[in-house]
């Protein structure tokens, strides 16, 4: 019989072929991050998750590895609003092919949906929400609401 | 192109050259023909008494001719069309655009699709940027703007008009002191961003408090609905109400202003002392209509 002992130090999940690491999410957001980049129970990529890993950087972190899919940047900026200091590689044939950082949007549109039911942008209206990427929150240049939590929760 | 749609799109050198204009106009300094040539669309998508028939006075002192849409009932709205294409469409017959819409956000999209000069009249629960300039207006007729107390009593929530009042206040260095019932108070990240920008806003839980500190107190409507039953209402309600005996003891230049209508919020007896501006105030409509139309239109 085989025992199996721990990893030292080793990887938790292995490195992918092609693909991206999303790495240093702030701790517990790895699974709004799939949302983001709209990856459910139902899509196929191979998709693996690490979460409150120890991180020298941000002391812990979630990581997310996603097979045979390169992120757009739309998708990139969205993740900064709720994980500004994620680092992005793009992997190709094992290789770390293109690696950055995020940077928060200066404005987003048609990215959020407004909570205010009394706001223009959720009436019949020919136009996109438009948000102002402030440190409290997102402010929404129509109505003037301000957004400080869920996030995830209001994008469209 | 000039719009005017949130008092925080202005600065204070806009607001001062504004309200100096219309201290010139309120002094018989204009040209009752300066729009003789142009037509002003009035687009009340929601009831209005003083803001929508200042305007029309302010227009037709001007020497300038307004059209509106009527009832709601009869207007293209009613039939589904969206407000992008009414402001469109308007934009073909007239050489500026009032608008009021329940819709909050309504103005800033107005002026994305208007081809003239759009002026907000009241957008939802937003803005309303000319009953602003007129509350301003109408306390330096007495007093300066910078550094002085000012009150601000009853729906601090829901009030557009002490929402925009507050914000602009904060481009003075004016003292905010705030009194409301709980539930209705001024929303607290306007009050941080208030504070942020530099204004001391103090809380208070009774009027009692602070009154013979204020140079100007500022009141507004209590409305019912936002009680669960009658009876909280009139216990809340009696509560705020400005009195005589309340003004007893004030500061001798202390002004009280109310962007009406009251219902009963100020009592009858206190319309006869010196401290009522809230009918001056009104009236400032429209002299300070007329200086935003000439802005806009010149």
């Amino acid at each position: 019989m085989t025992t199996l002992m721990p990893p030292v130090g080793g990887l938790l999940i292995n490195p992918i072929k092609n693909g991206t690491v999303i790495d240093h999410i702030t701790s517990g957001e790895a699974l709004n991050v799939l949302k983001i980049i709209g990856i459910t129970g139902t899509t196929t990529e191979s998709v693996s998750v690490a979460t409150n890993v120890s991180s020298g950087k941000i002391g812990r972190k979630d990581i997310v590895k996603i097979e045979n899919r390169e992120l757009r940047k739309e998708e990139m900026d969205r993740i900064a609003l709720i994980a500004p200091r994620v680092s992005i590689n793009i992997i190709r044939d094992y290789k770390v092919y293109a690696k950055g950082g995020v940077e928060r949007p200066k404005f987003l549109l048609g990215v959020v949906r407004c909570p205010n039911p009394g706001c223009i942008t959720n009436a019949h209206e020919p136009v996109s929400s438009r948000f102002e990427v402030l440190p409290n929150g997102l402010h929404c240049m129509y109505c003037d609401w301000l957004i400080t939590n869920d996030i995830t929760g209001h994008m469209i | 192109m000039k719009h005017i749609i949130s008092i925080r799109d202005l600065d204070r050198q806009f607001i001062d050259e504004l309200i100096n204009h219309a201290n010139h106009i309120a002094s018989q300094h204009f040209n009752a023909n300066s729009l003789s040539d142009k037509i002003l669309a009035l687009l009340f998508f929601e009831p209005s008494t003083r803001t929508r028939m200042s305007f029309e006075a302010a227009m037709a002192r001007l020497g300038g001719t307004s059209i509106s849409v009527g009832s709601i009932e009869a207007s293209s709205m009613a039939k589904g069309e969206t407000l992008a294409d009414t402001i469109r469409v308007v934009s073909g017959y007239a050489d500026a655009i009032v608008l009021r819409h329940p819709k909050e956000g309504a103005a800033r999209l107005a002026s994305e699709f208007a081809s003239v000069p759009v002026i907000n009249a009241g957008d939802g629960a937003g803005q309303h940027p000319s009953q602003t300039l007129l509350d301003l207006y109408t306390i330096q007729q007495s007093l300066p703007l910078d550094g002085i107390d000012v009150g601000m009593i009853g729906d601090l929530r829901y009030g557009r008009t002490a929402h925009s009042l507050a914000y602009a206040l904060s481009l003075y260095r004016s003292r905010i002191h705030v009194i409301s019932p709980k539930g209705l108070e001024l929303p607290s990240a306007l009050i941080g961003e208030l504070r942020e920008r530099g204004t001391e806003v103090v809380e208070h839980e009774h009027v009692e408090d602070i009154i013979k500190e204020l140079d100007v107190l500022y009141v507004t409507r209590i409305q019912r609905e936002r009680f669960p039953d009658s009876a909280s209402y009139f216990d809340v309600s009696s509560s705020y109400k400005i009195t005589t005996e309340l003004l007893e003891g004030v500061r001798s230049h202390l002004i009280v202003l109310h962007p009406l209508p009251r219902v009963d919020e100020i009592e009858p007896e206190v319309d006869d002392l010196p401290y009522a501006r809230y009918f001056e105030q009104s009236r400032n409509g429209v002299p300070v209509r007329m200086a935003m139309l000439q802005e806009v239109l010149k």
